[in-house]
């Protein structure tokens, strides 16, 4: 037998004896389980004996065996809070310099954290008013051209649709159809008044419970010619009178009747109007129009279910892919599939189309969330870090704790309750921060306010606190257990020799890590800055140039520009269909003669003779439009030379394709002129992409672009909107420099930059003060050490290499792990998504590199430099 | 309360803790008892009524010393007390009592 290892039950299985076990039986059941093995792996073999004993361990477990929970334990528990909230608050107030940099620090992150958790229970509360807020799905559409699929999904589909569902389908309850562009001037006894609102069915509340003050639901929107106003509009419009019954005049044209009045609609509901007209009254005014119901016109319209109590919404998929092959056939080339949404899932939705409202989208969700997410983990870890530095002090605490009788758990949570303590005195500040915040926060993009309240309301608030406890339990998770691991004869031996060198390393990868987040962060929020730059002074092929642009919003042109024409700043006018350059798309159906099989869409603004030297464009060949009067028929149209390449005209030469024929929507146009390129949609829109046209008509041109030399544009602006008050007293003047509108168009961007520079900053902040912390822990334990040096004779620079020399490496550790981990996200991650993109400018990276690295400088510089004047005698006196 | 009244197996397991006088403990019981009743008895029944015996107080129990067997672990060793005495008395005169009273004529059938 000797020298061979005496076999032995499986070890789990002894512990899981002892845990489950009274104390006072286990010993001796223990012993009689072992003696049992012993004769057993005599007879019948280890494995077998094994196998019995595990058996037998799990056999054992009857009510006489199984510990009791103890009644004392948790009285202990409540009388130990008290202790370890009196310790743990002196130990802030004596580590002052800590305390204030791990509750700042968490403060500051914690705030971050607040706003999430508003945005996201905002978010979360949407639409949760209406009663069958889980029996509500959306039809969404996919769009299919030539088998070419849209990438994005459609939140829209076509009116058809809705009514074949509506009358064919036996499953949903009530179907809701809602079609946009119901919004125009509203007017009663000679009062005019802008809204906005959208068609609607009858079912509408049925599905919704949108609620109506006055009339009833189930007709208000059965007749053609009916209007329902919500509250506020109502007030507006008709003063204290009754509205209900009242006839109003929609655009000067037709008059509809009042069959309701609705509450206001909630602020958390993804559908907002102030009126809306009937369903049927389309069916009468556009009886002949071929669009009005085709199966392919799925832009316009939104579609509501309302489902049965239960009903899988995966079960009527069958059913709406019959319906798409049934429909598809009477369109060309198209394929529309239908699916359905959650109404819980429209805020979040993945990116779509043709939304009905603003909404959140599933992936600035995930940014900042992540972003977030990062900077609280980043203060996290000062607070770790910066309680395991100290341990040297708090070592011998643990120690006497541990010998008067502290089990390991209660050590554990003493420390847990020191870090809760932390994050609750760091919610106080946090709150104050938020309230402070909040609107700032707002404030950053348009989008931002219309969509979130972020209100302290007591549901938020209790959530607040549970973030803080959660935070508290967390960060001191790790100091918790690493003193609660100090073996206590080490540590009351001498605790001067007590080694932390097992923790140093994992501080340090904290610290690498918390200054490459700041780095990659800073970097990032550069280069976005450089290219919203580059965006807004994006050369975009012509003159935006002193160019104003003013909605008519339903005025004369004539008279208007009449009075324009003549101050004496103005330099021209010219009159357009729509402003480019902008995001705004037109587009149409355009097909070569000789490829008649063949057609694509075709972006085109409509303008008047002025409009192409107004802004400059470049004619590579041909002319430009010749002014018309009186009503003509549409035969002539200025294209790029990409148009020409895409439908193969005259080789793609400019010169010979003068005088070429186009089909556009059926009709057939002569090419009079050759443009050259623009960025049509917006600057970062695809060169491939860019097939554009000019249209010529001489009437329904819905903007003036004005072009003014002033020295004072604001002055000019001010004379523009008078004369706009002269001609219309009902809208407001909306004109707006075309500089101004591009900086629009990228307004997402520069919110996503100001949003990415605030977390940058915290992010640097956190790491900053945890960096000092750290160095003011190094160099007060090492300031003996320093004083000795200094009595040999170290120079003052001297010391602060050695003492500055282990952070220098970390920093450029960082540095060297984070810009290319940059560089490499951006381009090959961001910048093939993205088209004219500035080029990466090493510059602008370094710049936030040297930044971060600076404040570290300082940091460090500060305290080594303190360290290194002390006088020596000072320190070494006392020894 | 149950009181002093044993159970069979109750019973078995008291008398052989009486009879192995200084050497009760579980192990030793059950093999004792496996040898007599010649059926197979399991530790965990035994140790279960040696519990539930030492609550009723007719047995006590002390831990013994520690050994190099049983992987180091003590034994608990068992004694018979007064009141497990008086109810072992009690069971046998219960029993004899009830024998007594069978006529012998009764008994020779099955005895032969």
């Amino acid at each position: 037998m000797k020298g061979q290892r005496p076999i032995l039950p499986p070890r789990w299985a002894t512990r899981f004896l002892y845990w489950y076990c009274r104390p006072e039986l286990v010993e001796d059941l223990d012993g009689d389980l072992a003696e049992y093995f012993d004769r057993n792996c005599g007879t019948k073999g280890p494995r077998r004996a094994k196998f019995i004993y595990v058996l037998d361990v799990v056999k054992f477990c009857r009510p006489y065996t199984i510990r009791k929970p103890k009644p004392l334990h948790p009285l202990i528990h409540w009388l130990m809070l008290g202790n370890y909230i009196k310790t743990s608050s002196r130990n802030l107030v004596r580590n002052k310099l800590f305390s204030a940099i791990n509750i700042s620090g968490l403060a500051i992150s914690m705030t971050v954290g607040l706003l999430l958790i508003g945005v996201l229970s905002d978010i979360l509360s949407y639409d949760q008013f209406h009663k069958n807020y889980h029996r509500i799905y959306r039809v969404v559409s996919e769009y299919e051209f030539l088998k070419k699929k849209d990438m994005s999904l459609m939140a829209t589909t076509s009116t058809k649709a809705g009514q074949l569902i509506r009358n064919e389908f036996a499953t949903p309850e009530a179907v809701a159809i809602i079609r946009r562009n119901f919004d125009g001037d509203v007017t009663y006894n000679n009062k005019t008044l802008p809204l906005d609102g959208f068609w609607a069915n009858q079912d509408l509340f049925k599905v919704f419970s949108f609620e109506l003050a006055k009339g009833n639901p189930e007709t208000a929107l059965r007749d053609a010619f009916s209007v329902v106003l919500t509250e506020s509009a109502a007030k507006k419009l008709f003063g204290d009178d009754e509205a209900l019954g009242k006839s109003i005049t929609y655009n000067n044209d037709k008059s509809y009747t009042v069959t309701g009045i609705l509450k206001d609609i909630p602020k958390f509901s993804h559908i907002h109007f102030e009126m809306l007209g009937s369903l049927p009254t389309r069916e009468v005014l556009y009886k002949d129009s071929k669009d009005e119901m085709k199966w392919d016109n799925i832009w316009s319209t939104w579609v509501y279910l309302l489902l049965p109590e239960g009903t899988d919404p995966n079960s009527l998929q069958p059913e709406l892919v019959k319906l798409s092959e049934r429909e598809d056939p009477t369109v060309e080339n198209t394929h529309i599939g239908l699916q359905l949404q959650a109404l819980g899932d429209i805020m979040i939705s993945p990116d779509m189309n043709n939304q009905i409202g603003d909404v959140m989208g599933v992936s600035s969700l995930w940014i900042f969330g992540s972003l977030a997410f990062v900077v609280i983990l980043s203060a996290s870890f000062n607070y770790t870090n910066l309680s395991i530095a100290r341990s040297l002090r708090r070592t011998r605490e643990v120690g006497i704790r541990k010998v008067v009788g502290a089990l390991r758990s209660q050590v554990r949570n003493q420390f847990i309750v020191e870090a809760v303590l932390i994050s609750c005195c760091a919610l106080l500040i946090a709150l104050v921060l938020y309230v402070i915040v909040k609107p700032v926060f707002l404030s950053f993009n348009p989008d931002l306010q219309a969509l979130y309240q972020l209100d302290l309301s007591p549901k938020n608030l209790g959530l607040f606190i549970a973030f803080a406890l959660l935070l508290g339990i967390v960060t001191g998770f790790f100091p918790a257990l690493f003193f609660s691991k100090v073996n206590t004869i080490d540590v009351l031996k001498d605790g001067a020799t007590f080694r932390l060198s097992r923790k140093l390393t994992a501080r340090k990868v904290l610290i690498v890590f918390q200054y490459c987040i700041s780095i990659i962060l800073i970097t990032s929020t550069a280069i976005v800055y450089q290219q919203y730059r580059h965006y807004i002074a994006f050369d975009l092929g012509f003159s935006t140039e002193n160019i104003i642009n003013v909605p008519l919003q339903g005025n004369k042109a004539d008279l208007l520009k009449k009075d324009i024409e003549e101050l004496p700043e103005v330099v021209d006018v010219s009159q357009s269909q729509m402003v480019t350059s902008i995001g705004n798309y037109w587009i149409s159906r355009v097909k070569s003669p000789e490829h008649p099989e063949d057609s694509a869409g075709v972006a085109y603004n409509v303008v008047d003779e002025k409009y192409l030297p107004l802004h400059n464009h470049q004619l590579l060949a041909g002319r430009n439009f010749q002014a018309r009067t009186g009503k003509f028929e549409e035969s002539e149209v200025i294209v790029n030379v990409e148009v020409l390449k895409r439908f193969q005209v005259a080789g793609g030469d400019p010169q010979k394709a003068i005088d070429q024929v186009l089909k556009i929507d059926g009709k057939e146009v002569r090419i009079i002129g050759v443009m050259k390129d623009f960025s049509y949609g917006r600057a970062n829109d695809k060169a491939s992409d860019r097939t554009i046209m000019f249209r010529y008509n001489n009437e329904g041109l819905d903007e003036l672009n004005i072009k003014v030399a002033s020295t004072d544009l604001l002055a000019t602006r001010n004379k523009l909107e008078a004369i706009w008050k002269k001609h219309d007293s009902v809208h407001p003047y909306e004109g707006k420099f075309y500089s101004e509108q591009l900086e629009l168009a990228f307004a997402e961007l520069k919110a996503a930059i100001k949003i990415a520079g605030v977390l940058a900053f915290l992010a640097i902040t956190i790491a900053s003060m945890g960096l000092l912390g750290m160095v003011v822990f190094t160099t007060e334990t090492r300031l003996k050490e320093v004083s000795i040096r200094k009595v040999m004779g170290a120079s003052v620079h001297g010391l602060l290499f050695l003492l500055g020399k282990g952070f220098l490496s970390l920093l450029g550790i960082a540095t060297l792990i984070s810009l290319p981990l940059t560089i490499l996200f951006f381009e090959q991650v961001a910048f093939p998504e993205l088209s004219n993109h500035a080029p990466l400018s090493i510059t602008d990276m370094l710049l936030g590199v040297g930044v971060v690295l600076v404040i570290a400088l300082a940091m460090i510089l500060s305290q080594t430099f303190k360290a290194a004047q002390t006088n020596p005698a000072e320190v070494l006196k006392n020894e | 309360m149950k009181g002093t009244n044993l159970g069979e197996f109750e019973e078995l397991v008291l008398l052989t803790v009486a009879a192995l006088i200084d050497d009760a403990y579980s192990v030793a019981i059950c093999d004792e008892l496996e040898r007599h009743s010649k059926r197979p008895v399991k530790l965990g029944a035994v140790h279960a009524v040696l519990n539930r015996l030492e609550d009723k107080g007719l047995l006590k129990s002390k831990l013994g010393e520690a050994t190099n067997v049983r992987g180091g672990k003590r034994k608990r060793f068992y004694t018979v007390t007064v009141p497990g005495k008086t109810a072992l008395v009690k069971a046998r005169e219960l029993r004899e009592d009830l024998w007594n009273r069978i006529p012998s004529f009764a008994l020779k059938a099955i005895a032969s």
